[in-house]
């Protein structure tokens, strides 16, 4: 479809000059013109401390497909970084990138590299399973296992062999509160877990990726399934993570976005597009494109 | 965008309005209407349930009125003679004319007038008179233009006995050591029923004796054999100075065998003599019964198994003669070459075997699966072997019997045998066909279903659950254990479902491989070491085959080979009840409201 689109103008019958703007500028990133991503000050001179997670000209496949287009950002230690974009932009292929679980897939290549807190990600020589342990994520579809509250908490814990009794009572009550889901299920936390709702299963699932203190945590439309209560207890609970733990959120809703976060990235087409504190992204966008994205304009 | 479009390959819609009244008939796709495929789906899938219930159903009617006491009828027939029985089968035939021709001259009219007012069509009827050793033969067809006088003798009575089959005849009196002490039937039936159980109970401790004792000893005796013929073997394989402590050895064995020997034989003739007593007090009592040709016949009491006056039965009595029977069916031996008595050992042999070849093919069929599933790389390689499985899902059973004979009983059996039971052979332990051997072919023909089955259930665990373990830190082999198994676990008690009920209901490899029709003992038992997986046992298909195909009786056989039958699906049924309950639980337990 958009192979047929040019960027000329008065081809078609356009009579917003602003819309005709836009049209042009996905036409530029459709056509895989490079475009520099607008990367705020504030984000590109982090010293090293500052930084958890550096992203370094990162690509990736699935197949003959590229998804992911030489993207390169600093994500600061103790802050909640939001990727917005429209959907199919590559968001949660990037966060997945970040504790590879895209190597699952077959057919997935990628160039570039990551560094944890310095550590390369793609090195040959690194764990997986380790370098995994280090972060929590919390999928785009809440993904239970098939066992009891309980063991679903404590489940990271279990992989590494803990059996202490003590610790994993402790573990779960802490995670559970943390997930604003201890008072719904602290009476049956030796039931099956695929009876919760939803939405407790979505907290649950947040409380198994903060369980083992993990360094950075992967949220991925963390709220898509919560009524708003729900929702509100979750960006509360963000809201408590911050500084604490690095916080890597995905989300489509931009005042959630700008209510939850202190730095935005917006993707479009697999590409970073512009980066800021979010602030700055969503009152003074440097790019047409995201200002656009932001008033609701496409995608 | 803003453009529409009109792609010119769309049909133009053709309207009256634009043709004016002529109207156009367009062409309509008869896959266009519905209903045509509708009711042919319908019909089909009514044809095979009419097939499945109907077969299911005869088996149903046909083995659950195999014991039900029918009345004794009494025909005279037009030459003088007369039958006595129990009627079992009824068909309209056409009689030929030298079969009227047969009757006496008077009758010859008579026969034809009535056969002429049925069209030429006669009724006959096959009745079981019993009384083999009498008469030569257990049925007797009767056609109805034969039949001058029918009746139902009150006091017909049939006897259910031990050997030689049934025996039908009346009631005439009550013997004791060979004198009559009355002819009054009343009294004779009260006596029977007085002594009949004292006289169950010498039986069975004549079995137990027989049996269980003078196995044991025997058993004892042959263990000692068997310690000297070791000896032996060692002593040949010796060499230098180890010969003499060999010798020594093998002197000790064959002098402890020796005073065994004279030990156990002072025992067994003590048994034989008990035995002996037991066996002539049973015969002391006996029935005077009265055949058809008048003669009065005596039946010892030590001989029945169960009598009744079929014509005075009520129903309760009836139903408990019939529960007697089904009793009888379910918790004893076979008798009379299988076509009499019960099935246990077959019951107790076809379990035993499905239980064992659900043991060895459910932890084979998931680990297979596993591996296919979760680590093989797909390639050639993989879909080789999928299409390799599939195939064998194909192969006719009995080539696996074939198999299991040659490659289990003879190349691995008298393997083993050579290796730890020289001293046994030539006779063969495990170099024949067995209970295990059978359970490990079996196993090796359900393979297929279960591997498929389980890859079928691996596959459908959602991804996201194992990515979710994968980002929990969990190494491939925690989340297969933890997460895949737990989850695949309903679906895999499916597919061992499927398994067990094909498995179960195979006959034609184990003919080859260890089912017998009458096992000496039980594959399971009171002797060391319990489990006897050497044994050969039987199982209820090759029961069914026995009886209905191979019994000399055979008319008497085919009603068993029903309740046989009926007994076999209900074990599978039963089977799968339980499989079915677990699953759930498990269900229930792991997947229930994942949507
Ligand atoms: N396993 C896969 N194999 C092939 N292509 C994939 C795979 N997963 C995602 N893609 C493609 O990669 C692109 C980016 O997908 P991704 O899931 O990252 O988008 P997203 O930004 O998270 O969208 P949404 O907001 O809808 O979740 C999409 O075009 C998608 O079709
Ligand atoms: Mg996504």
């Amino acid at each position: 479809m958009l192979q047929k689109l040019e960027p000329v103008d008065g081809r078609r019958n356009m009579k917003d000059p602003k819309i005709q703007e836009s049209v042009n500028a996905i036409v530029r990133v459709a056509h895989g013109m490079e475009m520099e991503p607008a990367i705020h000050p504030a984000v590109t001179h982090l010293k090293d401390n500052e930084v958890v997670l550096r992203i370094k000209e990162f690509s990736l496949w699935y197949g003959k497909t590229q998804t992911l287009f030489r993207i390169s950002m600093d994500i600061p230690k103790g802050k909640v970084t939001a990727l917005i974009g429209p959907s199919g932009c590559g968001k949660s292929t990037l966060l997945r990138s970040v504790n590879r679980l895209n190597d699952l897939i077959d057919g997935v290549r990628i160039s570039g590299d990551m560094l944890l807190n310095g550590d390369s990600i793609y090195a040959p020589e690194v764990d997986v399973i380790e370098l995994r342990k280090r972060m929590g994520m919390v999928a785009q579809k809440p993904n239970p296992f098939p066992m009891s509250i309980y063991e679903n908490v404590v489940f990271p814990l279990r992989i590494d062999g803990i059996r202490d009794r003590r610790i994993l009572d402790e573990v779960c009550e802490r995670s559970l509160r943390g997930a604003a889901l201890w008072d719904e299920v602290k009476d049956r936390l030796q039931d099956s877990a695929l009876a919760l709702s939803g939405g407790q299963q979505q907290r649950l699932c947040i409380a198994r990726a903060i369980a083992a203190d993990p360094e950075v945590l992967l949220m991925d439309e963390p709220a898509s399934s919560l009524d708003p209560i729900a929702t509100a207890k979750v960006e509360e609970l963000i809201h408590q993570l911050r500084g604490e733990y690095t916080i890597l959120i995905v989300t489509h809703n931009m005042q959630q976005a700008a209510r939850l976060s202190d730095f935005t990235a917006f993707m479009y087409m697999g590409r970073l597009i512009e980066y800021a504190p979010t602030g700055i992204l969503f009152v003074k966008p440097q790019l047409k494109e995201t200002e656009d994205y932001i008033l609701g304009r496409f995608g | 965008m803003y453009v529409e479009t009109v792609t010119p390959e769309q049909p133009q819609k053709i309207t009256t309005s634009q043709h004016g009244s002529k109207a156009v008939k367009r062409f309509v796709a008869l896959s266009s209407y519905g209903s045509p495929y509708l009711w042919l789906m319908g019909g089909m899938l009514g044809i095979s349930l009419v097939m499945i219930v109907g077969l299911l159903l005869l088996i149903l009617v046909m083995g659950s009125s195999t014991f039900w006491p029918q009345k004794i009828v009494q025909f005279e027939t037009v030459d003088g003679k007369r039958h006595l029985g129990e009627i079992t089968r009824t068909e309209t035939y056409k009689p030929s004319n030298e079969q009227v021709g047969e009757l006496p001259e008077a009758y010859r009219n008579k026969a034809r007038q009535f056969l002429e007012s049925q069209e030429g069509f006669s009724k006959r009827y096959l009745v079981r008179t019993g009384n083999y050793e009498l008469t030569n033969t257990h049925f007797h067809w009767i056609s109805d233009f034969q039949i001058q006088n029918t009746t139902y003798p009150e006091w017909a009575f049939v006897w259910e006995r031990v050997s030689w089959g049934r025996f039908y005849g009346i009631l005439k009196g009550f013997q004791v050591d060979g004198k009559t002490v009355t002819e009054d039937p009343w009294e004779t039936y009260r006596l029977f029923q007085e002594q009949f159980p004292g006289v169950q109970k010498k039986r069975k401790q004549i079995y137990h004796l027989e049996k269980e004792v003078l196995g044991s000893l025997n058993s004892r005796l042959e263990k000692a054999r068997l310690k000297v013929r070791e000896k032996e073997l060692n002593l040949k394989k010796a060499t230098g100075e180890s010969r003499e402590a060999r010798q020594r050895e093998l002197q000790e064995a064959i002098d402890a065998y020796s005073s065994l020997k004279e030990k156990l034989e002072a025992e067994y003739g003590n048994v034989r003599s008990r035995i002996e007593t037991l066996k002539a007090e049973t015969k002391r009592h006996g029935v005077l019964m009265q055949v058809t040709d008048g003669s009065v016949v005596p039946v010892p009491l030590a001989t029945i198994v169960r009598g009744y006056p079929a014509n005075q039965l009520g129903w309760l009595e009836k139903l408990s003669v019939y529960w007697d029977r089904w009793k009888e069916f379910l918790l004893e031996e076979p008798r009379e070459a299988n076509s009499e008595g019960g099935v246990f050992p077959a019951i107790f042999g076809t379990v035993v075997m499905t239980l064992l070849m659900s043991l060895v093919v459910s932890p084979l069929g998931v680990i297979a699966a596993l591996y296919l599933r979760e680590y093989a790389r797909a390639g050639v390689l993989v879909s080789a072997v999928r299409i390799a499985l599939n195939n064998l899902a194909g192969v006719p059973s009995i080539v696996f019997g074939v198999f299991g004979l040659g490659f289990f009983c003879y190349f691995l059996g008298t393997s083993i045998d050579r290796l730890f039971f020289e001293a046994r052979l030539p006779n063969p332990t495990f170099g024949t066909g067995g209970l295990l051997w059978s359970a490990l072919t079996l196993a090796l023909l359900t393979l297929p279903v279960v591997i498929v089955a389980s890859e079928e259930v691996l596959a459908a665990v959602p991804n996201s659950m194992r990515e979710g373990a994968y980002a929990c830190g969990a190494s491939k082999w925690q989340t297969i254990q933890r997460i895949v198994i737990p989850r695949a676990l309903p679906g895999i008690l499916t597919g061992m479902i499927l398994a067990m009920a094909r498995g179960a209901g195979e006959v034609a490899p184990l003919m080859l491989v260890g089912a017998v029709k009458l096992a000496p003992e039980l594959p399971i038992d009171g002797n060391f070491p319990f489990i006897h997986l050497e044994r050969s046992f039987m199982h209820l298909g090759f029961h069914i085959y026995d009886v209905g195909f191979q019994s000399q009786n055979s008319e008497a056989a085919k009603p068993m080979v029903f309740t046989t039958t009926l007994l076999l699906i209900l074990i599978i049924v039963i089977l799968n009840l339980v499989a079915i309950y677990l699953r759930n639980r498990l269900y229930r337990k792991f997947i229930s409201r994942e949507v």
